[in-house]
């Protein structure tokens, strides 16, 4: 057994035999102790990722892919399907992300969820989550990625409804669950033509056959590409499916941090890069992905603007930097959907583990209506939030500016004008609401207005006394991810380039290059100035309106009784009349109403009439039986006399009966 | 000469149907029993007759395992009877009514 054979069975196993151990024993451990466990598992994987990943590297670029067989699973006639892990330079960039951030935020972790009840039930999930998403990872073939794709959706569900008895925690988890389960029909029927066509799941048979097998621009490859690309729709919170993941906010921090803006919401990204072959097959299904991407990346920034609660706009701000990378796959730039997938993970993870922080200081509080002049108070965490804004906001040097260049460039070579122009409007907008969430947060002079305020996130153990910066378990790994916020994107442009480690894998991919490189001449100078000149606009244009602003509602009033913004976009204080726009924004464009309307109200008419369906002819029929078998026992347990004697009678009777047939038939 | 099989027959179905008799209408376990036992040696009766008619031994070899299972019989309803007492003290079948509905 090779090493990589041996790491790559290792990384999704120890997570999963931590959770068989925690969710076993744990509720009967010190609770740190289970947190403790639950992070040096998922590092015994990030370490297992990083060996293969210098495993693969050790080898000639040609023969970096290798196939594991762990076993048989299906086998059923002529359809076989193994159990297989694919570890190739893809997927192992992948897993060293994902459990490399997953160990960051199981450390997190234990210093944020300490004194809550279900500790270890927490820490079990966690894992179990770990598991998943790595086996989703390493996948060889698209049934393991399927199992590991419900496997995330499942954790999902229950870590967003982890504090279960409130009742919000537990809508927000059942919309997840159900939202995704709508793309995830889509990505099962995707899943079965693909096996239609191909008549195998394995990626390394779909890469090299696609060409072969389906026609350019064809029915099939159209339709199996926009399938699975609906699951992505749904696992990456995109247009139309994207309501769940703004609601997911109701579960702890970390877990927003994790899952839905690190790993599991990019799931859909990995997927369509893994499959690229495919999708290269599939020119129309490519525009669905980029259009789809660029016009949830412009609705979800500037949903983002008018966001009074500072997870939301976060989330929000997850919706929108995922679209910038379905508009990367979809130009076809996989790299640069890849290369922004993995900095978006550190820096995303970074502006939720200081928004965490925000909350342990304030009690579990997020309306940033309520905050201000937090950066006095919580020094550090004010710095880290700032680092992962700017990241986000594509300042240069830090990870944000370089993958969000690298993408504007690729789509703006592509010939994508259209869309390059919406991805750098929606820059503008990105800098505009961070920056916005980071002035109502920590600007400002005046002391935060909530004061420490308890039970909105269920009680949190630090929550009495002044607001004061986290404790050191919670500070390293935030300090770690300003750390890579600061560095990675320079590493992974230059220092150790992602284009050429991915090339192998994708040498069946781009037409015209992968790197960078592609763009070249005059372009090549002005694009990455017009993305840094938009950027930093956008900044000063949104630290003019809220933090300046702030200083003056606050002289004005005395106090903050309502978010200051443009006058376009904010109430008015005299008539108490919103304008239009900002109506609009507040809203959303009015999608959820939309689907209260076309899909919550069909499907309550269509169950409160199968609940009187039930009542009046099923229950009744199912009730009548009983009652009808019920009756005839009655009847009949007057046979069991429990005389000897009665039964030889019977016995004799029936003997008889017998025989007289025999007799006389 | 021989006696005609039809005689055989005839008692067998005699003994049987005092067998029969015996066992719905007498109280005693211990008469049952006994009842059960001459049903049995009944049909043992018949089996030997038709074995003798046909000229086959098939049938008297039957009659030997229909004794062996008889008196496993009478060791495990004995040992019952003798139990049943113990607890009730009385062994009238009509008493041991517990499995009543």
């Amino acid at each position: 057994m090779s090493v990589v054979t041996a790491a790559a069975v290792l990384i999704p196993l120890l997570p999963l035999a931590g959770w068989a151990v925690l969710g076993l024993r744990g509720g009967r451990w010190p609770a740190r102790a289970a947190g403790w466990f639950a992070s040096a598992t998922v590092a015994a994987s990030f370490a297992a990722a990083v060996t293969l990943f210098q495993a693969l590297a050790a080898l000639p670029a040609g023969t970096r892919s290798v196939e594991v067989d762990v076993y048989r699973w299906i086998a059923a006639g002529p359809v076989v399907i193994p159990f297989r892990l694919l570890a190739d330079p893809l997927s192992a960039a992948m897993a060293r992300v994902v459990a490399g951030v997953g160990t960051l935020i199981h450390i997190y972790s234990i210093g944020y969820m300490a004194g809550e009840p279900g500790f270890a039930r927490y820490f079990a999930y966690m894992n179990l989550f770990m598991a998943a998403m790595l086996l989703l990872v390493l996948a060889g073939n698209l049934a393991v990625m399927f199992i590991g794709w419900e496997g995330v959706g499942l954790c999902s569900y229950l870590l967003i409804a982890f504090w279960f008895d409130r009742p919000a925690a537990a809508r927000a988890g059942v919309k997840a669950f159900v939202v995704t389960r709508l793309g995830d029909v889509g990505f099962l029927l995707g899943i079965f033509a693909a096996f239609g066509v191909f008549g195998t799941l394995d990626f390394t048979t779909i890469t090299r056959d696609a060409a072969a097998r389906l026609a350019l621009g064809g029915g099939a490859a159209t339709a199996i590409a926009l399938l699975l690309f609906l699951g992505a729709v749904g696992k990456s919170a995109q247009l139309p499916l994207y309501v769940w993941l703004p609601d997911a906010m109701e579960g702890p921090t970390p877990v927003s941090a994790l899952i839905h803006a690190a790993t599991m919401v990019t799931a859909g990204v990995y997927m369509i890069v893994r499959l690229h072959a495919l999708y290269l097959r599939a020119p129309f299904a490519l525009d669905v992905v980029a259009v789809t991407g660029a016009v949830t990346a412009i609705f979800a920034a500037s949903a983002a603007l008018v966001e009074p609660d500072l997870k939301r706009v976060l989330a929000y701000s997850t919706i929108s930097q995922l679209g910038y990378m379905f508009l990367a796959v979809g130009a076809a730039a996989w790299t640069a959907g890849m290369f922004h997938l993995m900095t978006h993970a550190f820096f995303k993870a970074l502006l939720f583990l200081a928004a965490g922080a925000v909350m342990h200081a304030l009690g579990g509080e997020t309306d940033m209506r309520k905050m201000g002049g937090l950066g006095r108070r919580l020094p550090r965490t004010a710095a880290a939030f700032g680092a992962g804004a700017l990241a986000l906001a594509g300042i240069p040097p830090l990870a944000g500016y370089f993958s969000k260049e690298q993408i504007l460039g690729e789509v703006f070579a592509a010939g994508h004008v259209w869309l390059w122009a919406v991805g750098l409007i929606t820059a503008g907008l990105t800098a505009f609401y961070i920056t916005r969430a980071y002035a109502l947060t920590f600007g400002g002079a005046g002391a935060s207005a909530a004061g420490p305020v308890r039970g909105a996130q269920g009680g949190h153990a630090a929550g009495a006394g002044a607001p004061h910066d986290p404790p050191p378990v919670m500070w390293w790994p935030i300090a770690a991810l300003i750390f890579l916020t600061i560095v990675m994107g320079i590493v992974l442009e230059h220092v150790i380039p992602l284009a050429p480690w991915l090339r192998p894998t994708l040498e069946a991919g781009v037409p015209r290059g992968t790197g960078s490189g592609a763009q070249a001449g005059a372009a090549g100078v002005l694009l990455p100035l017009a993305g840094i000149a938009v950027a930093a606009s956008g900044i000063v244009l949104g630290w003019l309106v809220y933090a300046r602003g702030a200083v003056r509602g606050q002289e004005a009033a005395g106090g903050r009784p309502e978010v200051p913004g443009p006058a376009a976009l904010v109430k008015d204080a005299q008539t108490g009349r919103v304008p239009a726009l900002g109506r609009l924004l507040a809203h959303r464009f009015f999608i959820e109403d939309l689907y209260a309307a076309a899909v919550v109200a069909p499907s309550r008419a269509l169950a409160g009439w199968a609940a009187a369906f039930d009542r009046a002819v099923l229950d009744r029929a199912v009730v009548g039986v009983a009652g009808g078998i019920g009756r005839s026992g009655a009847a009949l347990r007057r046979l069991q006399s429990g005389y000897l004697r009665h039964y030889a009678a019977f016995v004799l009777i029936g003997t008889l009966l017998i025989l007289a047939y025999w007799m006389w038939r | 000469m021989s006696v005609p099989a039809s005689y055989y027959l005839g008692l067998s179905a005699v003994l049987f149907a005092a067998g029969t008799a015996g066992v719905l209408v007498r109280r005693s376990a211990l008469i049952v029993f006994m009842s059960i036992e001459l049903m049995l040696n009944a049909v043992n009766l018949t089996l030997v007759t038709f074995a003798r008619l046909h000229g086959s031994v098939d049938g008297q070899v039957l009659v030997f395992f229909v004794l062996v299972v008889a008196a496993a019989e009478v060791v495990v309803g004995l040992a019952i009877i003798v139990d049943v007492f113990r607890s009730r003290e009385t062994v009238d079948v009509d008493e041991a009514d517990a499995l009543r509905g």
